[in-house]
């Protein structure tokens, strides 16, 4: 199957249909169950998140921050599996919002590229966000992609040259993940000027869609980058709601809370 | 006399590997299969200014010079070469043993010589600031060095288990003005340094280099290290000829991330009747499940920046490592290494903790020289071998010849030892902890 197939993007799709920016809301599953962590991302879609980020408990995840690693080490103790993902994303596909796997490659690479792929789509998975993973190293995932009609979200950072946004523009489909700040996964303050212009210079490169992750976290932060961006991805903010409630149910609720701010945010821009 | 059993027969996979030219020069990002940079984005742009910048580099005069009066007057190269008669008595009769003096560099180990070779890049390129990660605190102990001796600002990652255990080389760190940051999450030691360490990279790279310490991570780290070191084979060789008039039958190093035996094999991988030995950590052994051994435990798999052998479950998460050597703790393995296992040119083989420290025991008692217990899993491997070293007699009826890499120090290792070997009977200095510090 040559590169040029024409597979269609759900998630493009996805966000051409909004017309406005997305509130993309990431979750690990297994956190605080694999049960709990179903429910926490039906509560996140009812509260108005537009697209899921479904992230895989990984040992070693070094693009994430102290928050996201609390809770994927939570969920590493309580012993979730890299199948209880597919699974998971079987229970919440269908539910309006597109449902993309953000995962660490070596998680894929044991599973099996393909089997990873087909599995995924079985469930109605719509693609993989691979952090870890650059498109110069992907040919096995574009392949296989390509053939189960995924989605393949690479990410783009202030240090990428122009010939790399480029590069990854081409090599992706859904969108570009556009990293705000040098840095990991986790809340900020501020977020600089280097997000804007990033998104600016990814749409020259080529990419159709972008959207922009690390350091969003509250609902004037995702107001601004809604005002540029094609997305808006939130992760840790999200997690913490649940880390810092003294039950499952407060969780929810606090999740559902943070959550419907955020999509306020986003749907105040311009 | 039939002579040495040839080496081989040369597998396909060996062959193929050579005729894409010579073993030694081979350059990244792949080794075979293995290797690559699995790494976020936001590195790649510092992953491909660090190989332009060594390479202009290589080609600068002026950097070699300035490299080579460092291991002159500063790491105290070139390292003696040490025959130890004594102790080759317990490893086969008529076998003559030699050991490449690593431990007598500046700051007890090979790691010198990779430290100051990219702490003269990161001069070059600008950057101000340097961060390693350390299990036992060998590497953050010789990066701390090189950051003093180049005027830079220095952070040591050190999982907290390890810190604990190490309070010495923490306390060692400090003196030469590093800063030591304790990892506190997932299993605390070393693999969770360099998760730590990454995730500092990535935020800081525009001011920062990360002084990786071994023949691991994402290219061009596996060359450039293994170009660093290499000078131990080098040297070996050069003394060995000029010593006995030929080259070794056999070369041994232990294997943690790789780098010690990356930098005394590469002068022989063209030379295929030398045969190369490569020792990991057998732990409590390999059916226990503790231990460090990724080519008898392990699968290919990825882990902090490259493809290799990895110890991992079955779904791709990667299991914590054992080892009685800090050095050696690791549940990866440099992509050089895994492609070498592939073809066939080197052969990797477990040696236990036990084993270990009576090859420890043993150097000191025959030669008065205390290795680290790192280096005690070469001596170790090396009493293995033993019988089918004693049948390698040349064809010239010479006695067979092997040269082992002494990698490290001992006295790191002392409070270890002492309680391995129950010889003292108050608490020691530093707590040795079941053997696992170092």
């Amino acid at each position: 199957m040559s590169g040029v197939v024409a597979v269609r993007s759900q998630v493009a799709e996805h966000l051409d249909a909004l017309g406005r920016a997305a509130l993309i809301g990431y979750l690990p599953v297994g956190y605080p169950s694999v049960d709990g962590s179903v429910a926490a991302v039906r509560t996140m879609i009812d509260a108005g998140v537009d697209i899921v980020e479904l992230g895989v408990p990984y040992s070693d995840p070094v693009m994430d921050g102290p928050v996201i690693q609390r809770a994927v080490d939570a969920a590493l103790a309580g012993g979730t599996r890299v199948g209880d993902t597919i699974r998971a994303v079987e229970q919440v596909a269908g539910r309006g919002a597109p449902v993309l796997v953000m995962t660490y490659w070596n998680l894929v690479l044991r599973y099996g590229v393909d089997a990873f792929a087909r599995d995924l789509a079985a469930a109605g998975g719509a693609g993989l966000i691979t952090p870890d993973l650059i498109p110069d190293e992907a040919s096995d995932w574009i392949a296989a992609s390509d053939t189960h009609g995924l989605d393949r979200v690479f990410l783009v950072a202030p240090s990428s040259t122009p010939e790399r946004l480029a590069s990854t523009a081409a090599a992706s489909r859904g969108f570009v993940y556009a990293a705000s700040t040098m840095g990991v996964t986790g809340e900020r303050t501020t977020l600089g000027n280097r997000a804007e212009q990033l998104v600016a210079d990814t749409r020259a490169a080529g990419a159709e869609h972008v959207c922009v992750g690390l350091g969003v976290s509250r609902p004037e932060q995702a107001a601004e980058v809604a005002g540029y961006a094609d997305g808006v991805i939130v992760g840790s903010a999200l997690v913490r709601a649940l880390l810092d409630a003294p039950d499952e149910a407060a969780g929810l609720d606090e999740l559902a809370r943070v959550t419907s701010a955020l999509a306020d945010g986003v749907r105040s821009a311009r | 006399m039939t002579g040495r059993p040839t080496v081989g027969p040369l597998s396909d996979k060996l062959l193929e590997a050579t005729a894409g030219g010579p073993l030694s020069t081979h350059a990244g990002p792949y080794f075979g299969e293995f290797g690559g940079r699995f790494v976020p984005e936001a590195l790649i742009a510092a992953l491909d200014e660090l190989d332009t910048e060594y390479h202009k580099a290589l080609t600068d005069p002026a950097f070699g010079r300035e490299l080579a009066r460092l291991h002159r007057t500063y790491t105290g190269r070139p390292s003696p070469l040490t025959e130890v008669p004594r102790f080759a008595q317990h490893v086969a009769p008529g076998v003559r043993v030699f050991l490449k003096r690593e431990d007598l560099n500046h700051t007890g180990s090979h790691k010198i010589n990779n430290v100051l070779g990219q702490a003269l890049l990161v001069k070059r390129m600008g950057k101000t600031r340097v961060i390693a990660e350390t299990g036992a605190g060998q590497h953050g102990v010789a990066t701390a060095t090189a950051a003093a001796l180049l005027d830079l600002e220095c952070v040591v990652y050190m999982g907290e288990e390890d810190t604990r255990r190490q309070a010495l080389n923490v306390a060692r760190m400090k003196l030469l003005g590093a800063e030591v940051v304790p990892v506190s999450i997932g299993t605390r030691t070393l693999k969770d340094a360099i998760n730590e360490a990454l995730r500092d990279w990535v935020a800081n790279v525009e001011t920062t280099h990360y002084l990786l310490g071994t023949v691991t991570g994402p290219h061009p780290f596996p060359e450039m290290v293994r170009d660093f070191h290499k000078i131990i084979g080098e040297e070996a060789r050069a003394q060995l000829l000029e010593e006995i008039g030929r080259l070794p039958d056999a070369v041994a190093a232990c294997v943690g991330g790789g780098s010690n035996a990356m930098g005394i094999f590469n002068a022989f991988l063209d030379d295929p009747q030398v045969r190369l030995f490569g020792f990991e950590a057998g732990g409590a052994g390999i059916s226990s499940g503790r231990h460090a051994a990724r080519f008898s435990g392990g699968q290919p798999g990825v882990l902090h920046g490259a493809k290799s052998y990895l110890l991992q479950d079955e779904d791709g998460q990667t299991l914590p490592s054992h080892s009685v050597s800090a050095g050696l703790d690791y549940p990866s393995v440099g992509p050089e290494h895994a492609w070498l296992h592939d073809i066939g040119r080197a052969d990797y083989r477990p040696v236990t903790d036990d084993e270990a420290m009576e090859a420890f025991r043993l150097l000191c008692r025959t030669e008065g020289i205390i290795p680290a217990i790192e280096s005690a899993h070469a001596l170790a491997g090396a009493i293995q071998l033993g019988a089918e070293l004693s049948g390698w007699t040349g064809d010239d009826g010479h006695d067979p010849v092997l040269l082992i890499n002494l990698s490290g120090r001992g006295d790191k290792d002392v409070a270890t030892a002492a309680a391995w070997f129950d010889l003292i009977e108050d608490e020691p200095v530093v707590l040795a902890d079941q053997g696992e510090q170092l």
